[in-house]
């Protein structure tokens, strides 16, 4: 998928003025918040589930080449095929090959964020094999010619009118005056037309939740169930994974799916959690019969032994974004690739690099609540303010910003002088804003006071009040 | 070769070669054992309680359920299911012996097709393998007599459950599994009928697969009873 991150802030400009978008982001922002927190009141013991998630993914990675290789051999024991792709180029290529292979013209996909890395539905569509989107959210998109703006609700940013005009411009043999009383009258025409393209479908694609290294298994989980009509009806299921996916065992997976859909969409458990290992075995009547895992690196192995490590972790749940302020106000289209929010403003770098996408790990307010949610405890903001790090080590920063903080940086490593110009600056502004008791603009800070006013400073200081209190105390 | 240089990247990353024989040992010895982590307590009690909150997330998640006495109830129960929601009495059936061994003429309407789902199919019956409280889930898996299509193309999913087969918490599901069909080609963990919630972020029953989904569960179990 072509980057659009390096014009973030253009991208923030554009959504802050998108009506639509804005309606859609209001409607939803309360609704992840509230549901999670619902299913996490339920279950007493979540916040230890928390740990033991981040625990046996931190165990996975330390040993994750005898993990892979187990997983490996136990896929090709139970007749299933591993391609190990370096690159997105391999991994497209490999999926193509099988595709040629099988003469396939058709193919339908579940969900998953890691063929939106890949670009695979253009390149399938380069060589003359229609790519037919499942997910309801995602099969939209692919009628809008949209990318995801959220990784479990993709289409959240549409309104109901914008699902209507699109299937009216799409279904063309359908009567043009039929009427969209009720949301449900969209999901029963999307479930019409894409039970025929289950049905004739060659190859079905899948992302991949987990891999079960035990048992050689690949695990997905829908709540509408196209990824297991994908992975059930046609004669080749291509299963697309990252490395980072694999745990140890069938429990080990069981805490994690724990967390996963309580995190997400705040459901106990999603409706399907399927396990798939290998192809149709005799006396089946259904199932694919071929089962191939195209397993991916493209870029992960760079994050290991880094301080980035604690991302690979992650699960995917969004989490992070569902509770993120800034998420909620630019919209996941504005961060530019595949992966908004906290964790695609760590990741995203991670994988495309620091030089396009600095300004993702500068769009936060810090506020620690991605962190405070994350179900498997990856420090966002650490991580975050890590890539600040290494894009000032690098010059990338711009030339102001560098100046601004060169400035702060000699007075903060001055304590006694820091204590003194800051109050003097308090004392001076307060002086100055004492009529109104804000201040509608400032020299050097005009971006920053346009949106809002900045309250004149009164009484003392943090580090005065602070000390005074120690003392009263002593 | 890209097994090979992918490895590689990960040894160098970790800033060592292949692990050495008794820690790769030790991570064979977890595998083998599967230990278990902490299991939620909701569904670590006694046996009736633990069909109360099966059939409680059941229906929390939108499915129903019929309790029977015997299996020799069952078709009556499905029967009188179809004709209360104005349903085909043709259906799909599993060819599992539970299913094949009932007397289907006892309900003169209902004509069961033994075999796989079509697309056409709207009702379709199966045979739970395991029932799972700690959510209401039901388990499953793949096998010859239990065809994967039938949980997924029909509008309605009728399964039967036999009472004695639902367990606490997944692994306890996991620990019969193994035990008894190893790990089948795959294995369906179900709670609910299909949904979707990707029109304005609001719930809609009936996406791509069943818009109902209905459990017989068959009372097999004297110790399940309260």
């Amino acid at each position: 998928m072509q980057s659009t991150s390096p014009a973030f802030k253009a991208n923030v400009t554009g959504a802050l003025a998108d009506a639509g978008l804005q309606k859609a982001l209001t409607f939803t922002r309360p609704r992840f918040p509230e549901r999670r927190a619902a299913a996490v009141a339920a279950l007493p013991e979540f916040e230890r589930l928390r740990d033991i998630g981040r625990d046996i993914k931190n165990h996975t990675l330390a040993n994750l080449d005898f993990y892979l290789e187990t997983w490996a051999d136990n896929v090709e024991k139970s007749g299933g095929h591993v391609h190990w792709c370096s690159t997105a180029d391999d991994a497209r290529a490999a999926v193509l090959a099988i595709c040629e292979r099988v003469g396939a013209k058709t193919v339908t996909k579940g969900k998953s964020m890691i063929s939106e890395e890949l670009g695979i539905n253009e390149h399938l569509e380069q060589h003359g094999i229609a790519p037919v989107e499942t997910d309801l959210g995602e099969y939209i998109l692919q009628l809008r010619g949209e990318g995801p703006s959220h990784i479990i609700a993709p289409a959240f940013h549409l309104n109901r009118e914008d699902w209507e005009e699109s299937f009216r411009k799409s279904h063309t043999d359908l009567p043009a005056d039929r009427v969209f009383g009720e949301r449900r009258d969209i999901l029963v025409e999307a479930r019409t037309i894409l039970r025929e393209k289950f049905l004739a479908a060659d190859v079905g694609i899948t992302g991949a939740n987990f891999l079960i290294a035990e048992t050689g298994s690949s695990v997905i989980v829908t709540n509408e169930g196209n990824g297991d009509l994908t992975q059930t009806l046609p004669r080749v299921h291509i299963v697309l994974a990252s490395i980072e996916k694999v745990v140890p065992t069938l429990e080990d997976a069981t805490s994690m799916l724990r967390l996963l859909a309580r995190s997400a969409t705040g459901q106990d458990f999603s409706v399907y959690t399927t396990f798939s290992t290998g192809a149709r075995r005799p006396g089946d009547l259904d199932g694919p019969e071929e089962y191939h895992v195209v397993l991916i690196d493209n870029g992960r192995t760079g994050m290991i032994g880094t301080e980035f490590q604690d991302m690979l972790r992650c699960i995917r749940c969004s989490a992070c974004m569902n509770h993120c302020p800034v998420y909620f106000t630019v919209g996941g289209h504005s961060y530019g690739w595949v992966y908004p929010g906290p964790m695609g403003s760590v990741l995203t770098p991670g994988l495309i690099g620091v030089e396009k996408a600095g300004h993702l790990p500068n769009a936060s307010t810090f506020c620690g609540k991605c962190e405070s949610v994350c179900p498997v405890k990856i420090p966002l903001p650490k991580l975050m303010r890590h890539w600040r790090e290494r894009e000032f080590e690098r010059h990338l920063t711009p030339g102001a910003m560098r100046t601004n903080l060169a400035i702060w940086g000699w007075f903060a490593r001055r304590p006694g002088l820091y204590r003194t110009a800051t109050r003097l600056a308090a004392w001076g502004l307060g002086l100055l804003g004492r009529k109104r008791g804000r201040f509608a603009s400032l020299p050097f800070a005009g971006n920053w006071t346009e949106g809002r006013d900045l309250p004149a400073p009164e009484g003392e200081t943090f580090f005065a009040r602070y000390a005074r209190e120690q003392r009263n105390q002593a | 070769m890209s097994r090979a240089d992918i490895l590689g990247a990960i040894r160098r990353g970790l800033r060592r070669g292949a692990l050495p024989d008794d820690q790769a040992m030790a991570l064979r010895a977890r595998l083998v054992g599967h230990p278990r982590h902490l299991v939620p307590a909701r569904s670590q009690v006694p046996r009736p309680a633990q069909i109360a909150l099966f059939i409680a997330n059941v229906e929390k998640e939108f499915g129903t359920v019929a309790r029977v006495a015997s299996l020799d109830d069952v078709p009556a129960a499905i029967g009188d299911y179809l004709a209360a929601a104005n349903l085909s009495t043709d259906f799909a059936m599993a060819p599992h012996p539970d299913l094949l061994g009932l007397n289907w003429d006892s309900r003169p309407m209902l004509t069961p097709r033994v075999g796989r789902a079509q697309g056409s199919d709207l009702v379709c019956l199966t045979q739970g393998y395991a029932g799972i409280a700690e959510t209401g889930t039901l388990m499953l898996p793949a096998t010859p007599e239990r065809p994967t299509t039938l949980n997924l193309l029909g509008d309605v999913a009728l399964v039967v459950l036999k009472a004695s087969r639902v367990v606490g918490p997944y692994e306890d599901g996991w620990d019969l599994l193994r035990r008894e069909l190893g790990m089948p080609r795959n294995v369906m963990l179900v709670t609910g009928p299909s949904r979707s919630a990707d029109i304005e972020s609001t719930l809609e029953l009936g996406a791509h697969g069943p818009r109902n989904l209905h459990i017989v569960l068959v009372d097999d179990d004297p110790a399940a009873i309260g």
